[in-house]
């Protein structure tokens, strides 16, 4: 136990020999994350950590000095896509914890592991409606996967590393620890255990054996067999065991925005992302389909269309480590809970293609009558959006990463940009978040500095965390940003345009800043292209540019986003629009 | 339908709040809840009612499972268990009719636990069924206060809800 403190050196040296592993919270923390192997945190100082800050002084631990709060979680979280491990924020009290919330609700919905520290007014000021105080584990516990508020010094190694176990564990999620100020100065003993046990938390990884055998069955005897896979096959390592999988089976795959990716975007087998704006011959398939092996998937509205019709031709498979993910929306004739790389790999053992030739001849013909075009205006006309992906995908190197924002450019990406390898690919899904791109591949090109990123972002997205070219500049960071400008809020104006009688109300983003010269005042390049015929030359020169480069493209203002089936309608009633042009 | 549930949850603090969150915002109804502890020390059990479908009821108890201060869920009305509530109850209670209100007390096996000139307060423990009756018997007194707990409930026979 803890003696009264007496400022006196030779008592302190003899309590030390008492308890030799005693601690302070804040290097607590710096040891629990040597330990967890985390080598970057990302993160804004303030008042109520500054504790925590004079501990990471002394520590040789990387640290991203964001220009906003949101954008630490968002750039942690691009981080946590592309590598898999849990990203770490640290942020204050108050604002700046409340700052985060977006972007822990955006990791939220997408599963992706996150540990957060926040800052917290002293223990005895709780309550108080102290100066930068705010509740943030009461603000954020339907957002998390799990948060704490620390409440004893000696409570927090075991909290460090159940946050830990519990965000990169099970399906993966965000954990807030909130900590008082006086927290981080207390000392207790430090004794670092890793993946304790918990007692509420007991995640399955291992399908039950009786409902793989019945999965086995169900794939044999089907004859228009589908596999609708999402983001769990990204999360779990699942890419390789589905391309197995669907090989040997002889089954198509359909990836949602969330699992783009995990099956090579050119195998013959794969047939492009299902839903509001994905191919033709994806929502076809499971239209028709008489089998769908859905694989680390929620049936997300976006993709289902009106439920009531959706694959109601089919019996389902549902693989998910979340148990409450099966049937909550859709119901389920085959449920197993568990991992879907382990589970995949156990239905790979003993799966037996069905007679599904006729199926994948069917589909063929879909894809030859309907493919996913991107239309171009011809050289020194406005340009095409889509033709500005088909650019980006084709001239840069393979192994780039993508990150996008959320909107029109997010679905031409998902169209267009040809996706072959796994957590390549990232973007808000669940949420939707405008603004989340910039800072994720921050995060990303933290984490994988000798890939190439491009962030495709729009006008609108951009200007929502436009501050962090000041981090990328600061970070030296070889980076694109590529501004599909057309001046709107182009997927709200899209909408407006279809349903609401072309009233673009407050849609037209007037007072635009001109985007070369903004890139020029945070020291980066600016470029910009405004015809068809110089897109390549200055994709090309942003490509051989160092530090980050912003292209701004003036694109077509009122071209819309189409294959599209309208919201809550079937998702075989598509809306064509300029997809067949 | 109405589903009593027992959930079993580790005695942290925000607790009840998780779980009272989780409730409000997936869209379930709770009617009543009760909590208290257990044996075990460090474990505290709610039982929670909420009246819904069968596939409403399962996805209330997945999501609870998905809490991880939540340790185990049942749900006890698909088992024979007893199940009680405590009411208090004010009621107009004039010398005259004190012996009547008496009678209709000593049927449902309650007790008076306070008289003053006008009123009477009376407890009674019991299913919502004979609550609700002696209410209504009352009524006609005129209640002026009433105060009611939620529904506790325990399996039936030897068997009990465990952590494990």
């Amino acid at each position: 136990m803890r003696k009264p403190e007496i400022n006196n050196k030779g008592y302190l040296e003899c309590e030390h020999r008492q308890i030799s592993s005693a601690a302070s919270g804040a290097t607590m923390i710096i040891k629990a994350l040597e330990k967890e192997n985390v080598d970057m945190v990302f993160g804004y100082p303030g008042g109520a950590v500054i504790p925590l800050y004079n501990k990471l002084y002394d520590s040789t631990l990387k640290h991203v000095l964001v220009r906003h709060e949101q954008a630490a979680v968002h750039a942690a979280d691009g981080y946590a896509r592309v590598t898999g491990k849990p990203g770490v924020v640290f942020a204050t009290s108050g604002p700046g914890a409340t700052n985060l919330v977006t972007g822990i609700a955006n990791a939220y919905m997408d599963s992706v592991p996150l540990v957060i520290i926040t800052g917290q007014v002293p223990c005895s000021s709780i309550g108080t409606d102290a100066f930068q105080e705010a509740d943030i584990t009461g603000i954020t516990m339907p957002i998390t996967k799990h948060n704490y508020l620390v409440k004893e010094v000696s409570d927090l190694p075991n909290i460090l590393s159940e946050a830990f176990f519990l965000a990169s564990t099970g399906r993966r999620g965000p954990v807030l620890i909130d900590i008082p100020k006086d927290i981080f100065d207390r000392e207790a003993e430090f004794v670092y255990n890793r993946n304790r046990k918990i007692p509420g938390y007991n995640p399955t990884y291992e399908g039950h054996a009786g409902q793989i055998s019945r999965a086995v069955k169900a794939i044999k005897e089907a004859k228009r067999p589908v596999l609708f896979g999402g983001g769990g096959l990204l999360r779990s390592g699942a890419s390789p065991a589905l391309q197995d999988f669907a090989e040997k089976a002889r089954v198509p795959v359909i990836l949602t925005l969330m699992g783009l990716g995990a099956f090579p975007g050119d195998n013959e087998l794969y047939l492009g992302m299902p839903g509001m704006h994905g191919t033709i011959t994806a929502n076809y398939a499971l239209t028709e389909a008489d089998l769908i092996i859905a694989a680390g998937v929620r049936f997300d509205d976006r993709v289902t269309g009106k439920i009531e019709e959706f694959a109601n031709n089919a019996r389902v498979i549902h693989i998910d480590i979340d148990p409450a993910e099966i049937g909550k929306n859709v119901n389920i004739d085959v449920p197993i809970v568990g991992d879907v790389k382990t589970v995949l790999e156990a239905l790979l053992k003993n799966v037996q293609p069905g007679d599904t030739a006729e199926w994948l001849q069917q589909i063929k013909g879909w894809q030859k009558n309907y493919p996913t075009l991107c239309g171009s205006n011809g050289a020194g006309r406005p340009i095409k959006p889509q033709f500005v992906i088909k650019e980006l995908s084709r001239l840069s190197p393979e192994n780039t990463i993508v990150a996008t924002d959320v909107g029109q450019h997010q679905m031409w990406t998902a169209q267009h940009f040809n996706i072959k390898r796994p957590y390549k690919f990232i973007t808000s899904g669940g949420l939707g978040t405008m603004g989340y791109g910039f800072p994720a591949a921050i995060g990303a090109k933290l984490a994988c500095p000798d890939e190439t990123v491009i962030c495709i972002t729009g006008d609108g997205s951009f200007q929502m965390n436009i501050q962090e070219l000041a981090t990328a500049v600061n970070n030296q960071l070889d980076l694109i940003i590529a501004v599909v400008n057309n001046g709107y809020l182009g997927m709200v104006r899209q909408w407006q345009d279809i349903f609401y009688n072309k009233r673009y109300a407050h849609t037209a983003l007037e007072g635009n800043p001109d985007f070369v010269k903004v890139a020029e005042a945070y020291g980066a390049k600016g470029l910009r292209a405004a015809g068809e015929n110089n897109v390549s030359s200055v994709i090309e020169e942003a490509l051989s540019e160092k530090g980050p480069v912003i292209i701004d493209f003036i694109v077509d203002p009122e071209e819309n986003v189409y294959p599209m089936v309208a919201p809550n309608c079937p998702i075989n009633e598509i809306i064509f629009g300029g997809a067949r042009s | 339908m109405k589903h009593v549930l027992a959930i079993l949850v580790e005695n942290k603090p925000g607790v009840l709040s998780r779980v009272a969150g989780l409730f409000s915002r997936r869209g379930f109804n709770i009617d009543n809840i009760a909590v208290g502890e257990t044996v075990a020390p460090g474990i505290s059990r709610m039982t929670i009612t909420v009246e819904g479908s069968e596939k409403l009821v399962e996805q209330v108890i997945k999501q609870l499972h998905k809490l991880i201060n939540v340790i185990k869920v049942s749900n006890l009305s698909k088992e024979s268990s007893v199940m009680r509530e405590l009411l208090l109850i004010k009621v107009n209670a004039e010398v005259g009719y004190r012996s009547d209100i008496q009678q209709i007390v000593e049927t449902f096996r309650g007790k008076v636990v306070d008289v003053s000139p006008e009123s009477m307060v009376i407890e009674v423990t019991g299913d919502e069924e004979k609550l609700e009756a002696i209410k209504l018997l009352l009524q006609h007194y005129g209640i002026r206060e009433i105060a009611r707990t939620g529904k506790v409930a325990l399996l039936r026979g030897a068997a009990i809800t465990r952590e494990g």
